[in-house]
């Protein structure tokens, strides 16, 4: 039940053709889809369908070898992960990748560095406008932490919350980018049904609060199902299906592609 | 024998009580030294925290500014084009070796970064001798040499410059790192290099500050240490004497390489007057390791170092 009454845009990202070989591996091949503005395009598939690497692309960590993505009406060439960052897109990691030193506050505050406008030496000095800029920033990340009721774990060090805190904390990071696009990968694993619930909550919520488009990658398809727009499918790096939840549930390829039936 | 072994243990005690005076003098000359290892241990601090490197090459980057510092002078130029033609060269080189080292080595594991870390130490320690000679030098930058005498305590002059150069160094870095944006950004990307780009870190613009500002402080470790000792090879060496000293403050602490400085400088300093004479000298050369030593079996982590908690 993807929420009604909130508007679903032009195309924000296209993937056209897009292919990419590690070696002779082929990881994605001839893959197009595209997202919406303000829609939650989930990305499932069987192991090793080639979900992250797509996103590795989109992200820029990974340069197709074929095909183009375009972003924003412009075609990118081969993108760096800082300049997609800069581009808007944000994202987390299926194996959490905080800053594991730094407490829930800092690792959400470098979600930060790219809105901070003052120049290096400003902040050398740490004084007048840049300690002003610190200030207007830390308030903006205290609102972030609210909304993902975390207040308690403010000052802790990352590697020692439990593993769904640190998930939500790296949520906490890629938002406090205010990103276009957010990208998650697999955001509820190994969580438990509560943890679950909560962060379907967030994910909703940030996508009707803040209209940020999502794409997620998730393997649990009641989820899946329940909040996203639409649904690509990818096995063996190919795209097998495209479309709303139902349609994508009830197509044959993708019910094979699930329960390991060879299809005809 | 036990007598033997309480007189050894416990004779230079007597010692201190009857000479204070001397003492004092001692631990002064030791802690000053040990500023001075404190400058060098720095350098290698600044790396391990914004990539997590263990850069074994900051020794022969202590070496290489000295030499070119020397030999720009050599060649004419006055002091102050000199400072200003070396800091170039240790820019040149930070960003040398981020093309050529460390940009085909990013996500790989920190072991094969220290491996290459010692690759770039012999090969920088060789073409800097190359170029400027492998020749004593001797390097004059007018700080004065003479003892000062303070309530009857010698103290000599040039120790208390360096001290004083060496604290407004890790003040003003200690400040950068904990408290600025760009000390923030570091500290990601010594974390988790592919978080660090995703939220915008440009990781190679941040590889170049960090290896420049070494190669700062191993400018200034380099003059103090080669007017000390003059320019020469071994001058590469004393990175090894800051290696107790990190263990004693942790890798990842700056005040921490400052306090582990002090105790290692004085600790081998009293040892080495003291206790040496009892089993017959020279345990200055040795005397530190133990002592870091015996202090990882308490705190692995060090003095100030980040306690690491890993959930299982």
């Amino acid at each position: 039940m993807a929420n009604k009454g909130r508007v679903i845009g032009d195309t924000l990202l296209k993937v056209e053709n897009v292919s990419l070989g590690f070696g002779g591996v082929k990881a994605l091949t001839d893959v197009s889809f595209d997202i919406r503005k303000g829609e939650i395009r989930a990305i499932i598939g069987p192991n090793g369908a080639g979900k992250s690497s797509m996103l590795n692309c989109i992200n820029g960590f990974y340069h197709p070898s074929a095909g183009q993505i375009t972003y924003k009406g412009q075609v990118r060439k081969q993108m760096r992960p800082h300049e997609t960052a800069a581009g808007g897109i944000a994202r987390t990691f299926q194996n959490i990748a905080l800053f594991r030193g730094m407490s829930t506050l800092d690792n959400i505050m470098t979600g930060r560095l790219l809105k901070m406008k003052r120049g290096f030496w400003w902040h050398c000095l740490h004084w007048g406008p840049a300690l002003r800029e610190e200030i207007e920033h830390r308030e903006h990340v205290e609102r972030i932490i609210d909304f993902l009721e975390i207040q308690a774990i403010r000052k802790t060090p990352v590697g020692r919350l439990p593993y769904g805190l640190q998930k939500r904390v790296e949520l906490g990071r890629a938002l406090a980018a205010e990103p276009d696009l957010l990208l998650l990968d697999e955001p509820m694993a190994g969580m438990n049904l509560e943890e679950k619930e909560d962060m379907c909550r967030f994910i909703l919520d940030v996508n009707e609060e803040f209209g940020t488009t999502i794409a997620l990658i998730e393997h649990d398809m009641g989820v899946v199902m329940d909040i996203s727009d639409r649904v690509v499918v990818l096995e063996y790096g190919r795209k097998i299906a495209d479309g709303t939840p139902d349609e994508v549930k009830s197509d044959k390829r993708v019910i094979d592609a699930y329960l390991g039936v060879p299809h005809e | 024998m036990t007598g033997d072994i309480l007189g050894f243990l416990f004779g230079p005690l007597k010692e201190i009580w009857e000479f204070p005076i001397f003492f004092v003098e001692v631990v002064i000359g030791g802690l000053l030294t040990g500023v001075m290892y404190s400058l060098v241990a720095l350098g290698f601090v600044l790396i391990f925290k914004a990539s997590g490197v263990f850069n074994f090459a900051q020794g022969a980057m202590v070496l290489c500014a000295a030499l070119s510092f020397v030999g720009f002078q050599e060649l004419g130029a006055p002091i102050w084009l000199a400072l200003i033609l070396t800091l170039a060269t240790m820019l040149l080189m930070a960003m040398a070796i981020e093309r050529l080292v460390l940009r085909p080595l990013v996500n790989q594991p920190a072991i094969i970064l220290f491996m290459a870390t010692i690759g770039i130490t012999f090969f920088i320690d060789g073409l800097f001798q190359t170029i400027w000679g492998s020749d004593i030098k001797r390097m004059d930058v007018g700080i004065p040499k003479e003892p000062m005498e303070f309530g009857g305590v010698l103290v000599n002059t040039f120790d208390i410059v360096a001290a004083l150069v060496a604290g407004t160094l890790v003040a003003t870095l200690a400040f950068f790192f904990q408290s600025t944006r760009i000390g923030r950004a570091l500290r990601a990307v010594a974390d988790d290099h592919q978080a660090a780009q995703s939220v915008g870190i440009p990781l190679r613009t941040i590889w170049v500050i960090v290896w420049a500002v070494a190669g700062l402080v191993a400018l200034v470790a380099g003059i103090m240490w080669g007017s000390k000792l003059g320019v020469q090879f071994s001058l590469a060496l004393i990175a090894l004497k800051a290696l107790p000293v990190l263990i004693l403050g942790g890798f990842t602490s700056i005040p921490g390489a400052i306090i582990g400085g002090l105790i290692i400088g004085v600790g081998e300093k009293v040892a080495e007057v003291y206790w040496a004479p009892g089993i017959g000298g020279g345990i200055e050369d040795w005397f530190a390791y133990i002592l870091a030593l015996v202090f990882l079996m308490f705190r692995p982590q060090g003095l100030f170092g980040e306690k690491i908690i890993e959930r299982v």
